[in-house]
């Protein structure tokens, strides 16, 4: 996962850049967590532009970190979800609670 | 006419999460035949690694076990099987309610049998309980767009 924090704008991006199956969830809830608590930001967003395979294991990670990041007074968002991703979190219903952005390099 | 294609596909291996990405990659390759598109691909790799996963912690409860996959190719049709010999789902209909999970602590979306039926033609669910799970989950690969596709390249390219 690659980690950058504006301080400015109290920004968080967490790029995730693993395959999210079950396998690899806890490693990258960990990590999530671990972060938004060190810099306890006014906005997370997640960046899928590297998320090459996600399951259902990456609904409950959103929605976890979306409930940990409101309960510490934060927002958080998606950004450049692939087609795969997409699929999924709409089948979901998050993206109703959830807004997409994008971020461009 | 086009020769009736048919091909067959066993795979065996212990239920550890490290395997998932195995699992899905593997019938991925062997899905590739059929020649789908990468969305399509997409949603047969989600598909198996929603079913392994759930062989994983519900039927194993993350104890050692086998995982069975079976997989056919017939014409432009993919079937796969994945069964396990875990302590099986005593009531299959509530089990595939979206939202439904037995382990909600762990932050489990009970997405995983609604995402195969969504992303799949089919499912269907077989279960005993002590004894096992099958799911079979069938994905016709669609060739009229490709077809079509492969034609006006060729256009193309005698034009020019």
């Amino acid at each position: 996962m690659e980690i950058k924090f504006y301080e400015e704008d109290k920004l968080l991006v967490l790029k995730i850049t693993d395959e999210i199956d079950d396998c690899n969830v806890q490693k990258i809830r960990r990590k999530a967590d671990y972060e938004i608590e060190r810099y306890m930001p006014k906005k997370v967003i997640f960046d899928f532009d590297s998320v090459s395979f996600m399951d259902s294991s990456g609904i409950g990670l959103i929605i976890g970190r979306y409930k940990f990041t409101n309960m510490l007074g934060g927002k958080l968002e998606v950004a450049n979800l692939t087609q795969n991703v997409k699929k999924i979190f709409e089948m979901s219903g998050i993206l109703k609670l959830i807004p997409v952005t994008e971020i461009c390099y | 006419m086009k020769e009736q294609f048919e091909n067959e596909m066993k795979l065996e291996f212990l239920s550890k999460a490290t395997n998932e990405a195995f699992a899905r990659i593997t019938v991925a390759a062997f899905a590739s035949q059929l020649d789908p598109t990468i969305e399509e691909l997409a949603d047969i790799k989600t598909a198996v690694s929603e079913a392994v996963t759930n062989c994983i912690i519900h039927a194993y409860e993350n104890k050692q076990g086998i995982i069975q996959i079976n997989s056919k190719l017939k014409d432009n049709q993919i079937s796969i099987e994945i069964s396990d010999n875990g302590k099986g789902i005593e009531n299959v209909d509530i089990a595939k309610e979206p939202l439904y999970t037995t382990k909600p602590n762990l932050e489990r979306s009970g997405m995983g049998f609604t995402i195969m039926e969504s992303f799949m033609d089919s499912m269907k669910v077989e279960s005993i309980v002590g004894l096992g799970t099958k799911v079979t989950l069938v994905k016709s690969i669609k060739k009229e767009e490709k077809l079509e596709d492969d034609i006006s390249n060729n256009l193309i390219i005698k034009e020019s």
